[in-house]
């Protein structure tokens, strides 16, 4: 019997327990094949715990997970030679030249030495390495040691690669260059999956999305889909004077409904995703007296998007207790 | 909008995808391999790792032949000809500490990660890195009979007892660096597992026959140095040099060696893949 590979991956009801802590309490996942998945979530979800269970590095407490058909438990080698792990830590040898740990990993998958070799060369080429080759890779600044990481995920070409935090560290050209990397990869077939605690990266790569917090999944969809589930967009408004913000808040009210009071006692913002609603609104703050010293018009960010499923901030610390990374 | 425009870095990246079709899985003995070449490769890169295994045994050779040579049996010489055997056994064993000191280290960086996520014949990391590591206890002992032979000590067992000898001692030193691997994997970190290892190999390799003839000793001592596993090693590593090799001092050295292969190679790959 083939087993069903519309799904890269299938997980119902993971569980995983560190101590009486449950990191991971039951995920679902169905992550369609050649498909940019992101899994979203805050430090310390349950997204690394969740990966590592897919990538047969931890057994699962409770739930099951397959990987392309494949059980990640009964048959962990099968699932191992589908997929490519790069790790939250660079997973490279940092003892090794960037050279070496290519040709390591091209002989450990079964490349005789002189094409281990070969293939070592031709990734170094593509990934911008050659001039590096020889050098240690604990000497590689955070962009190369992400290029090598990913490029020694890739010796072979997986049917699924799990990318946890691939960006994190990096500045925004490195970032461009594994976010470009990935593009690459997805349009040559390769299923991603991506763990990141950027909504931005979500936004921009991923194709569906899972939103992680506590260890469970408590939204999933489309970016688009993610936005429009808190509203179609938003109209940003800075004013010119703080003391005439109660009147523009009152004219904003009755034109959207609902008017939300920025941090910024000059700044407001109300639900709106259209620009002439938005040109008229500001036209009549105008005749009215109102005067706005700034304006934008935008989609909801995933950040806010974040807040309105969880009610705090992807970014904020205190909202988990544990350190994720126990195993 | 990749689509349309096509730098050539993008060029070399779709070749480089396209050309990543899986070659056979590797064997086991592949795998090993390509193990123990890592090991190699980090003593080629940091040489200065092999100072421990150089140095210290010099430094023994010559402090116990000059220092206790003629206290303990009347000329150097003749001490010399006794305790060689014993330092190259010391020597050795002392190197397969750092098994367990880089396994550790291994583990608190990601690359562990990669490895246990290939397809691989499991224990293939572990086989493969201390086998690799015979080679920092091959130079160890080696090391210990050229200064030996530039002081004067001269094998009766010739050539071939020497080489005997040390594949006797290099088998030993494989299978008891099982025995700190299993360490490396349970303890907090590298210095830990290199001070807790020491500190199991000094009562071994210090209340053994390796300094003194054990009818010398108190009683209680003396029953102690004979079960001790390093004194069984040592005797028969100087018959095996000295040209009076005893096949049941060997046999007993091999059967121990496969005791502690048989216990400690599955503990450290239980752990191992816990991760």
């Amino acid at each position: 019997m083939t087993p069903d590979t519309a799904l890269a991956i299938e997980a119902s009801g993971l569980v995983k327990r560190f101590g009486d802590k449950r990191a991971v309490d039951g995920v679902d996942l169905a992550v369609p094949s050649g498909s940019v998945y992101g899994v979203l979530g805050p430090n310390g979800a349950g997204k690394t715990t969740t990966i590592r269970m897919l990538a047969t590095l931890i057994a699962p407490d409770g739930g099951s997970a397959r990987v392309f058909g494949h059980d990640v438990v009964r048959e962990a080698d099968a699932v191992r030679g589908a997929i490519s792990l790069t790790g939250q830590l660079a997973s490279v040898d940092e003892e090794l030249t960037g050279r070496e740990n290519l040709i390591l990993l091209a002989r450990l998958l079964g490349h005789r030495p002189p094409a281990a070799r070969r293939r070592a060369d031709e990734l170094l080429a593509a990934f911008g390495l050659e001039e590096s080759a020889g050098k240690l890779a604990k000497h590689y600044s955070g962009g190369m040691r992400r290029r090598l990481d990913i490029a020694a995920s890739i010796v072979v070409t997986p049917r699924l690669l799990i990318l946890d935090e691939p960006t994190t560290g990096l500045d925004p050209r490195s970032r461009n260059h594994v976010w470009e990397i990935v593009r690459l990869m997805v349009a040559a077939g390769t299923t991603i999956l991506l763990c990141t605690q950027y909504l931005e990266e979500a936004d921009q790569l991923a194709d569906g999305i899972a939103v992680i917090d506590r260890g469970r999944v408590i939204a999933e969809g489309t970016p688009a889909q993610l936005k429009a589930s808190v509203g179609a967009g938003a109209l940003h408004l800075r004013l010119l004077d703080p003391a005439r913000r109660g009147r523009a808040q009152e004219m904003l009210e009755r034109r959207f409904g609902s008017v939300h009071l920025e941090p910024d006692p000059a700044a407001l913002s109300a639900p709106c995703g259209d620009a002439e609603q938005a040109a008229e609104a500001i036209a009549a703050l105008a005749r009215e007296g109102v005067a706005v010293a700034g304006f934008s018009l935008g989609q909801p960010s995933l950040d806010e998007v974040f807040l309105a499923l969880t009610g705090h901030t992807a970014d904020d610390e205190s909202a988990t207790t544990t350190e994720e990374r126990v195993a | 909008m990749s689509t349309h425009v096509t730098t050539p870095e993008q060029e070399a990246m779709r070749r480089a995808l396209a050309a990543g079709a899986r070659p056979p899985r590797a064997t086991a003995a592949t795998a090993c391999r390509a193990f123990a070449w890592r090991g190699l490769l980090k003593i080629r890169h940091v040489p200065e790792q092999l100072m421990d295994a150089t140095v210290t045994p010099v430094l023994f050779t010559v402090m116990f032949t000059y220092m206790f040579g003629g206290a303990i049996a009347g000329s150097t010489k003749e001490y010399l000809q006794f305790i060689l055997p014993g330092i190259v056994v010391q020597s050795v064993i002392f190197t397969t500490v750092y098994s367990g000191v880089a396994l550790n280290t291994d583990m608190t960086r990601g690359v562990v990660d990669r490895f246990r996520s290939l397809p691989l014949w499991r224990p293939a990391p572990l086989v493969g890195a201390v086998a690799g590591d015979s080679v920092r206890a091959l130079v160890a002992g080696g090391v210990v009979v050229i200064v030996g032979l530039v002081l004067g000590y001269r094998p009766d067992g010739g050539i071939a007892g020497v080489l005997g000898a040390i594949a006797l001692v290099l088998v030993f030193a494989f299978a008891l660096a099982w025995l700190f691997t299993t360490l490396g994997l349970v303890m907090r970190s590298p210095s830990a597992v290199m001070n807790t290892g020491f500190m199991a190999l000094f009562p071994l390799v210090f209340l053994s026959n390796i300094f003194v003839a054990p009818e010398t000793l108190p009683s209680v001592l003396e029953a102690f140095v004979d079960v001790n596993p390093v004194t069984h090693l040592v005797t028969a590593t100087r018959g095996l040099m000295g040209g009076a090799a005893d096949g049941g001092d060997i046999l007993l050295v091999l059967g121990e060696a496969a005791l502690l292969t048989a216990v400690f190679v599955p503990l450290t790959t239980w752990r191992y893949r816990r991760g």
